[in-house]
């Protein structure tokens, strides 16, 4: 499967000088950047690990590009989101955020039902990849 | 007494309306506009002493304005204020009860239309206002950066629950961030409610496993008591829908008791507009749904159809934009070519999603694109299952379309001039796109709008 979160995942990936058109798209609005990684894509799992902290007085492209490529080394098969930041008042929020790493296989998710009365069920999504301990997921 | 007050000068206080009306023959305008802000606010057809018993001055409406509609003979727009003191605090109820209450049926007037009012800060403040909010749904659904993704379950009638489910599955695995109960979609006899919402929530939830995103299916509580749409917004809850909706045919109060329940349980919430464009659509006559719109900001839905100047339904450019600004934007300043008669200050009340809805299709998506900007629904019915190579087909090719445009948009080209060429290139990636552009690419609805503003001279719509 793939997963598709994230403004692009429906897109042939981005190469680098594509994800640098975005950046420059989000720092010429004034949102700084960050970097983020993790091995659990579950959707509700909101707080990625987080690269550092938001680069707020990045104000170049290539910059952005160096920390990222810095990230995908150290880990080379975990699911990484590049992020801008609007903090503008009655905003103050993400204003892009789209994969720019992601593991070659994966594996995706189970669905688990809790079978209750009345036809009842109670979902739960279940990573395959989360039953192995975090930092040993994707190879 | 005195109704017309051309040196009155509104406070900051003041609820504001601009009515259009049409006097019948022989009655002078400043008597007219005076007679709405009578009858709006305390007159009756003839004096009474009791009148004496108060202080009359603050309770009476007054209309300090009358301008003449340039190029419509017979028609002006009456500026009238209202002292705060007249409203009662969070209620829409109240509020529409004395503005639109009486005054319609005038029979000194032929016509008459509220056009816009001006809500106060210190009124704003009394309502709850959008249960989230467009920044609060963004971050519970972690999606950012483009417009959302919706399509309405067609056939809307006659699907059993089974059936029904499949609609929803396959449109949310394909691509779509959301499908949607129709308005008329409640609990017939061809579907019971609970049995839509068990089969829906399998959907919404195998959809989620098929791609690692949130999901959600609006599940339409509407029904004919209170007491019944709180059970089944209850189970929609209990099942983990992220959000439920309700029609605009279910009242006002109806609406705001669904506000507070949408925000004490964590629930997003969607309204249709059914029904209003039986008052809204008549330039001459009604309720502009600029009005309708900050209406229901005030009484706090998440979501609201709001147009999509592209598609089947009625809707000018202009105005569109209008109704855009007064749904999203925390300070709008009066803007005659949008149709804002005034400035408007929301005082940090959250944005509510617009949503738009009616005969659009991916092909289109620059365009939706250039009017609606990125905090919008786009929702595309026919356009998602009526597409050749089956549902999944139809909203992969709606996602497609949409993130390539945003991410043409981003690198800085001219996306509206080039739209068709970005749609194209896409295309060359996805067969699902390639396939809905050459069923639907030139598929247009070009009418003339009835409701467009006229105050101003207006660029005219292409």
């Amino acid at each position: 499967m793939r997963v598709t979160q994230g403004t692009f995942s429906y897109l042939p990936e981005l190469t680098d000088e594509e994800i640098g058109l975005q950046v420059a798209y989000a720092l010429d609005r004034g949102w700084p950047c960050s970097i983020e990684f993790t091995d659990d894509p579950h959707p509700r799992n909101t707080y990625w690990e987080m690269w550092g902290l938001p680069m707020f007085d990045l104000k170049d492209p290539a910059g952005v590009l160096l920390e990222l490529n810095e990230c995908r080394k150290a880990y080379p098969a975990a699911y990484i989101r590049l992020n801008a930041y609007d903090a503008r008042y009655g905003r103050q929020t993400t204003a892009l955020s789209f994969l720019v790493q992601r593991p070659a296989e994966e594996p995706g998710f189970r669905l688990d039902r809790a079978e209750g009365s009345d036809r009842r069920i109670g979902y739960t999504t279940h990573a395959y990849a989360a039953d192995r301990p975090q930092g040993e997921r994707y190879r | 007494m005195g109704y017309w007050r051309p040196d009155y000068v509104p406070k900051d206080t003041d609820v504001l309306a601009a009515f259009r009306i049409t006097p019948q023959p022989g009655v002078p305008p400043e008597e007219a506009g005076a007679a709405v802000a009578g009858e709006s606010s305390t007159a009756t057809w003839t004096v009474v002493w009791t009148d004496r018993l108060t202080s009359y001055e603050n309770y009476q409406a007054k209309c300090y304005k009358v301008d003449p509609v340039p190029g419509r003979e017979g028609q002006f727009i009456a500026s009238i204020a209202y002292d705060l003191d007249l409203f009662e605090e969070g209620s829409i109820a109240n509020l529409t009860s004395s503005i639109i209450g009486n005054v319609f049926g005038f029979k000194a007037l032929k016509a008459l239309r509220l056009e816009d009012m001006r809500i106060p800060a210190h009124y704003v403040k009394t309502f709850q206002g959008p249960a989230h909010g467009i920044v609060m749904e963004r971050e519970h659904l972690g999606k950012f950066g483009r417009p959302l993704l919706g399509a309405t379950v067609k056939p809307k009638l006659g699907l059993s629950a089974r059936n029904y489910g499949r609609v929803v599955y396959e449109a949310l695995r394909g691509g779509l961030d959301f499908t949607k109960d129709d308005e008329n979609i409640n609990s017939q006899p061809f579907m019971r409610w609970r049995d839509r919402f068990l089969y829906c929530m399998e959907a919404v939830n195998r959809a989620q496993a098929a791609s690692g995103e949130i999901k959600g299916h609006y599940l339409n509580v509407t029904a004919g008591t209170m007491e019944a749409m709180y059970e089944r917004a209850g189970f929609a809850k209990e099942l983990g829908s992220v959000i439920v909706m309700i029609d605009l045919t279910v009242g006002y109060t109806a609406i705001q008791s669904m506000a507070h329940w949408a925000r004490a349980n964590g629930v997003l919430l969607h309204l249709h507009r059914a029904g209003h464009s039986t008052y809204t659509r008549q330039k001459a006559h009604g309720v502009s749904f600029r009005v309708i719109a900050k209406w229901m900001r005030l009484a706090g839905v998440d979501h609201i159809h709001a147009g999509t100047v592209v598609g089947k339904l009625e809707g000018d450019p202009n105005s569109v934009a209008g109704f855009y600004d007064v749904l999203r934007k925390d300070r709008i300043e009066a803007d005659p070519v949008k149709g804002l008669y005034f400035d408007q200050d929301w005082a940090s009340t959250p944005g509510c999603m617009p949503v738009a809805s009616g005969g659009i299709h991916a092909g289109q998506m620059h365009q939706l694109l250039h009017y609606l900007d990125e905090d919008v629904v786009l929702q595309f019915g026919g356009g998602t299952i009526g597409h050749p190579m089956g549902i999944a087909a139809g909203a992969a090719a709606n996602r497609v379309a949409l993130e390539a445009m945003i991410k043409a948009r981003n690198e800085g080209r001219d996306f509206l001039r080039e739209g068709e060429d970005i749609l194209r290139a896409a295309a060359k990636h996805s067969r699902e796109l390639d396939v809905a552009l050459a069923t639907w690419g030139d598929i247009t609805f070009t009418y003339e709008s009835t409701d467009t503003p006229d105050v101003v001279e207006t660029p005219v719509s292409a």
